[in-house]
């Protein structure tokens, strides 16, 4: 676990780690991250291509490829997203179960990239939040891993339990 | 038979009022209540048994507006026809010819969902590309390039995409290549956009 933010103590008996919910909730969140495949263009063969052997996205825990929503955890947006799609793939959005990231992979699903145009959306972050953004057209394997590592650091350093426990708190009060 | 004998029995049995050849292809201009008439005979007696395309062209400005074309071809003597007929934006109306080829089916649908010219006859004219409802008929010349902002509750909505400006555009100067890429312009700036 890195960062320091867990210590293993060889002097006790058992294997014990010390470390906070946080930490250790972050951890397993960020190393088992199920991607929601929405592949909509060129860029979803790169996206392809990182699931294989070559690149090969297990290496970072994110090979299960999930066709349910309910048990995905990052929506990769790869391609273009045109107005006739945009509401789909909200749909799915809203179906996928907190927590969940976005990945906007690619020029089109970024910005619209090179379609300034009447049926294209000028980027998928004008309906969801997106956390990572990938340039490219399409991105290389390696810029999508890139992206996922970048994906990983953001929740390591998020306030996991913490977070949610304020807001039950909240809603409660 | 050969193009040219075919053409020939095409203007021998049909009003054909105009004809053009341009690098070896030859287009017939027919008239509109014809065309089903012609098709079925290309197909049935002149050998034109596969039908290649079907475009719609506006002539905004000019009338008739519109000029619907069909791209005929054979595949045993691989002879290429097109055929040409005339719109005008007050009767935007061709008959179908998805009887005769049943391929013209769907090419009239997209002529119908980016031009918005209606085919009489037609077994399931729907959109094609365009969601129902959607109110333009995009290809059209007065339509802006960037589209119009409309909604459809549930199904889908547009805005007008900007065509200037923005953080992939090259600067207009005369500067050299290096100054004018996007990435020469500072965070502050694209921000701006």
């Amino acid at each position: 676990m890195a960062d320091a933010l867990a210590a293993y103590d060889s002097k006790v008996e058992g294997n014990i780690i010390f470390t906070q919910a946080d930490a250790a909730i972050n951890w397993m969140r960020k190393n088992s991250l199920w991607p929601m495949p929405m592949g909509l263009a060129c860029c979803a063969i790169e996206l392809m291509a990182a699931g294989a052997a070559r690149f090969d996205i297990a290496r970072f825990g994110a090979e299960v490829m999930r066709f349910s929503p309910r048990q995905s955890d990052v929506m990769i947006v790869a391609g273009t997203v045109t107005y006739k799609m945009a509401l789909a793939v909200k749909r799915i959005w809203d179906q996928m179960p907190e927590p969940k990231w976005c990945i906007a992979m690619g020029a089109c699903a970024s910005s619209g990239g090179m379609y300034r145009s009447y049926s294209v959306l000028q980027g998928i972050d004008q309906l969801l939040p997106v956390d990572v953004y990938i340039s490219g057209c399409p991105p290389r394997p390696e810029a999508l891993l890139e992206g996922l590592m970048k994906l990983q650091r953001k929740i390591n350093g998020e306030e996991s339990f913490m977070d949610q426990k304020r807001v039950l708190i909240e809603s409660l009060s | 038979m050969a193009l040219s004998e075919s053409i020939a029995a095409l203007e021998g049995k049909f009003q054909v009022p105009g004809k053009s050849e341009f690098r070896g292809e030859t287009a017939l201009t027919v008239r509109r209540e014809d065309i089903v008439e012609i098709c079925r005979y290309c197909k049935e007696s002149l050998g034109f048994d596969y039908l290649i395309d079907i475009a719609s062209v506006d002539n905004f400005g000019e009338e008739p507006r519109f000029e619907v074309v069909y791209e005929l071809s054979s595949i045993a003597t691989n002879e290429h026809l097109r055929l040409k007929l005339a719109v005008s934006e007050d009767e935007l109306n061709v008959a179908t010819i998805s009887e005769i080829w049943p391929t013209a089916n769907w090419h009239e649908r997209e002529i119908y969902d980016m031009m918005g010219i209606r085919f009489t006859g037609h077994p399931d004219l729907r959109r094609i590309l365009m969601w129902e409802g959607y109110p333009y008929f995009p290809l059209r010349k007065d339509f802006p390039l960037g589209g119009k902002p409309t909604d459809v509750p549930d199904v889908a909505f547009t805005k007008a995409a900007p065509l200037e400006g923005g953080p992939f555009v090259t600067m207009p100067s005369t500067a050299t290549t290096k100054d004018r890429e996007p990435r020469a312009r500072g965070a502050e700036e694209l921000a701006a956009d």
